[in-house]
């Protein structure tokens, strides 16, 4: 075994890599290859080329106010076929359910009459938003794009973890992550058939254009930003610059007679869909917060008027609630009739009696999150929590059960990762992206895999010291790509394009010319004087 | 000016254009490569040689040779540190014309050339660092350099290169198993340029007519020659009555005009062979500005007189 290796240890947790101490599982058998020759100085010099390459394309996030580069390790993590096949229907399962949960809360409530989800569950939380009920978006599409969190435990089913289907960030690191790794890490990546994931913002845009209002034949599109300061503002800008269309700022917007307009040097134009990154409450001072300068007011009337498509939708939220989380196997079962691909991870609904006392015997083993949050905040791992926060917590807990949610502590699967100049086993999850164009929910070949850097860590998010791995969805080999006009006929007999032979300057020609200049200075040099 | 001057400024202008548009080229079809290992390597990479006119290599050709004969090969004016060290002798001639900025630009990337290839973890680092020098002379030049005769006789060199590096470029597109029409945008940096015009209704005709087509785009087949003639025409106004009298620009605006008044389907359609057509305007209109400005006397041999 190569020294890269060395000391690599396998816990209690699943590894992505091997399935006993030196045996890699088949789809990492051929990274691993890859990975054996290299001395750790060499990959150390390759990490380091890539922090320096991310750096320059400027691939940050911003953490408390200062701009941070978002560590991205050199090991990607490899999903095979048919595990992302599975992945990729459950995705899509959970993404349609969630639709049709949204369309159904905001609308008729058949859920809550026919006791699915208890009434007071959708009602109390602090995402549903009474604003948007009745609010009929073009295409009947609400989730555009979607997050779902995955993780995989110590028997290697993936499970959900959370599902994001308000403002769901991070794809902008899974293209740059690929464009990045495979320049510094080109051997690996050429034993490998690797799905592209390039094509995301193609497919983005064209189910954002699907989503504008009837009646517009050339809709024009725009990215929502809060601005500059915000932590996924890079994100933003690749978006923008990648499907290229503008990306506006509230001030950049004017409401008027129910159309939104942006302020341009020619003029204020009509925008048909806006894909915004501002949260709901943000959105429209008219209808939510008063004080937002982020948002424009008058938007929410324009969507409600069908003028303008707002993407992802408003109140989106309460689907990611982390309890009505808990009710997604039976709203699967419930709109789509089909049995659930992918499974939650088992949680406590502290709103119950019964599960209330059973948490607070058990608040030392259980992972606690509080139900509105997101990016890891919040949340207390009991077993790595002292008594003073655990008693705080249970105060806590007991002002608001509602606000909670308990799960047992889930060990993450591991990766390896680069630690100083070793490999060494490290926590990971899964955030695969998923595009809803109102025909089809596609779901992108790749995700976000994240690592929790320091050793043992648990929670993998960027703002808790995270870092991020290249991930790799195997592709079947049989497939060839589509060549598009101006591309060779067949493969086989197709002449190869001859160029001219390019012309030469005069330099070459004067070589003489040259000897004679030089054997001038010679004799001028031996002269005697 | 001095027609030695003007010649020498002219090839700065193509030989600086030549090491870039080589770059972008070098750079695409790797990325290809790597991305697709299906490909089969000697064919595609011999294809590349071909599109760039060099001569076939003897033996089997991997992406390593590939990169050595394009970028490294001292002996090959139109590989990368050939086109470089060309640039800088045509400099070092014209040294007093030029600014002294734009002198350490180019003499900078001709001298920091190796070092920088035996320092950068991957040939990508290098090739992009090519096109960082390529356009700080450039830049340099537009910017500490009057723009009168001398500066249009780079510019007159850099746009007829372009014109010919992006025929080029558009060329591999027929490789076998060659780069796709977003790659050739990337490559030239017209992706992002390319999205904005045409605002998501992109299709690979829109793309053709961009990098062929394009008015405003600066690296468009298009816009370089327009740019070249231009160039041509202010080098010396013409005031004829009846036709244009420059050959040079004869053969350049008979070549955008037969891009501009054929639409991009036509083009698609033997799309090597329109492109092959470019690069030998290019060429023809070169040896045209050679003979009108830079005339040369054959070399005489002197020899005594025999007494009979």
């Amino acid at each position: 075994m190569a020294d890269l290796f060395e000391g690599y240890r396998l816990g209690a947790a699943w590894d992505e890599m091997f399935s006993a101490l030196g045996t890699p599982r088949e789809a990492f058998e051929p990274l691993h290859e890859a990975l054996r020759p290299l001395s750790s100085d060499e990959l150390r010099a390759r990490a380091d080329s890539l922090a320096l390459s991310f750096l320059e394309r400027g691939v940050t996030f911003d953490y408390e106010g200062s701009e941070q580069p978002f560590p991205l390790d050199i090991v990607p993590r490899v999903v095979s076929a048919t595990e992302w096949s599975l992945i990729s229907r459950g995705v899509a399962q959970r993404v349609r359910a969630l639709e049709a949960f949204l369309a159904d809360i905001y609308g008729t409530c058949a859920v809550l009459a026919d006791g699915v989800i208890p009434r007071g569950v959708v009602m109390s939380s602090s995402n549903f938003l009474r604003a948007v009920a009745g609010l009929e978006p073009p295409g009947g599409v609400r989730v555009h794009v979607a997050g779902i969190d995955l993780v995989r435990g110590e028997d290697g089913a993936f499970r959900v973890l959370e599902d994001n289907v308000r403002v769901p960030s991070g794809v902008s690191y899974v293209m740059e992550n690929r464009r990045a790794v495979s320049q510094v890490f080109p051997e690996a990546f050429a034993t490998h058939r690797i799905e592209p994931v390039s094509d995301y913002p193609r497919r983005l845009l064209q189910a954002l254009r699907a989503a504008a209002p009837e009646g517009v034949d050339d809709p024009t599109v725009v990215v929502l930003t809060p601005g500059a300061h915000n932590s996924a503002y890079f994100e933003h800008a690749l978006l923008a610059r990648t499907m290229g269309v503008e990306l506006v700022e509230g001030r950049d917007l004017v409401c008027g007679g129910n159309r939104v307009r942006m302020r341009t040097t020619g003029g204020e134009r009509n925008v048909d869909v806006i894909y915004r990154r501002v949260d709901d409450e943000f959105l429209d001072p008219v209808q939510f917060r008063a004080d937002s300068v982020l948002g424009c007011p008058g938007l929410l009337n324009a969507a409600r008027a069908g003028k303008v498509a707002i993407a992802n939708a408003v109140g989106n939220g309460v689907a990611d609630d982390k309890l009505v989380y808990t009710y997604v196997p039976e709203l699967i079962r419930y709109y789509l009739g089909e049995e659930p691909v992918l499974d939650n991870v088992r949680t406590y609904r502290l709103g119950a009696a019964a599960d209330l006392a059973a948490v607070m015997d058990l608040l030392h083993e259980l992972v606690l999150k509080p139900v509105d949050g997101s990016g890891g905040k919040g949340i207390v791992i009991g077993p790595r929590a002292s008594q003073d926060e655990l008693d705080a917590l249970r105060r806590r807990i007991n002002a608001d059960p509602r606000g909670w949610i308990a799960q047992p502590v889930v060990q993450l699967s591991t990766a390896p990762t680069l630690i100083d100049d070793r490999l060494r086993p490290r926590h990971v999850d899964l955030r695969p992206f998923a595009v809803n164009d109102g025909k089809d929910v596609w779901v992108l070949p790749g995700g976000l895999t994240r690592v929790a850097l320091p050793e043992g860590e648990l929670i993998v998010n960027s703002s808790r010291g995270g870092g991020s791995k290249d991930t790799w969805v195997l592709g079947d080999a049989d497939e060839a790509a589509p060549q598009g006009p101006g591309g060779p006929t067949s493969a086989e007999d197709a002449p190869a394009p001859r160029g001219h032979q390019p012309d030469l300057g005069p330099v070459e020609a004067r070589i003489e010319e040259q000897q004679q200049q030089q054997q001038q200075q010679l004799a001028q040099g031996v002269r005697p004087c | 000016m001095l027609s030695r001057i003007a010649e020498a400024l002219f090839w700065i202008g193509r030989y600086v254009e030549r090491a870039d548009g080589t770059s972008r080229i070098l750079d695409v079809h790797l990325q290809v490569l790597l991305e697709d290992s299906w490909t089969d390597e000697d064919r595609s990479c011999r294809s590349l040689l071909s599109v760039m006119g060099a001569p076939p290599p003897k033996g089997p050709v991997d992406r390593n040779r590939l990169v050595d004969l394009l970028v490294a090969d001292l002996d090959n004016p139109s590989s990368i540190i050939g086109a470089l060290a060309a640039a800088r002798e045509n400099a070092r001639r014209a040294r007093e014309t030029i600014s002294a900025e734009m002198w350490e630009a180019m003499n900078g990337a001709w001298t920091a050339l190796p070092a920088v290839r035996s320092q950068a973890v991957s040939v990508h680092a290098v090739l992009a660092w090519v096109r960082q020098r390529a356009a700080m002379v450039s830049g340099v030049a537009d910017a500490t350099m009057s723009h009168d005769d001398c500066w249009r006789f780079i510019v007159l060199g850099r746009s007829l290169e372009r014109a010919d590096m992006t025929a080029r470029l558009v060329a591999t597109r027929a490789i076998a198993g060659g780069p796709s029409w977003t790659h050739l945008m990337r490559s030239c940096g017209a992706h992002q340029a390319f999205l904005r015009t045409y605002r998501g209704a992109s299709d690979d005709v829109n793309a053709a007519e961009f990098l062929l087509l394009d008015r405003l785009f600066p690296r468009s087949v298009f816009a370089a020659l327009e740019m070249a003639e231009e160039c041509l025409e202010a080098i010396e106004p013409s005031a004829a009555r009846v036709g244009v009298a420059d050959k040079a620009r004869r053969v350049v605006g008979r070549a955008r005009t037969g891009l501009e008044y054929r639409g991009a389907a036509e083009l698609l359609v033997d799309l090597p062979g329109e492109m092959e057509r470019i690069q030998r305007a290019c060429s023809e209109a070169s040896n045209a500005v050679s003979r009108r400005y830079f005339p040369r006397s054959a070399a005489t041999a002197w020899s005594s007189e025999v007494a009979s």
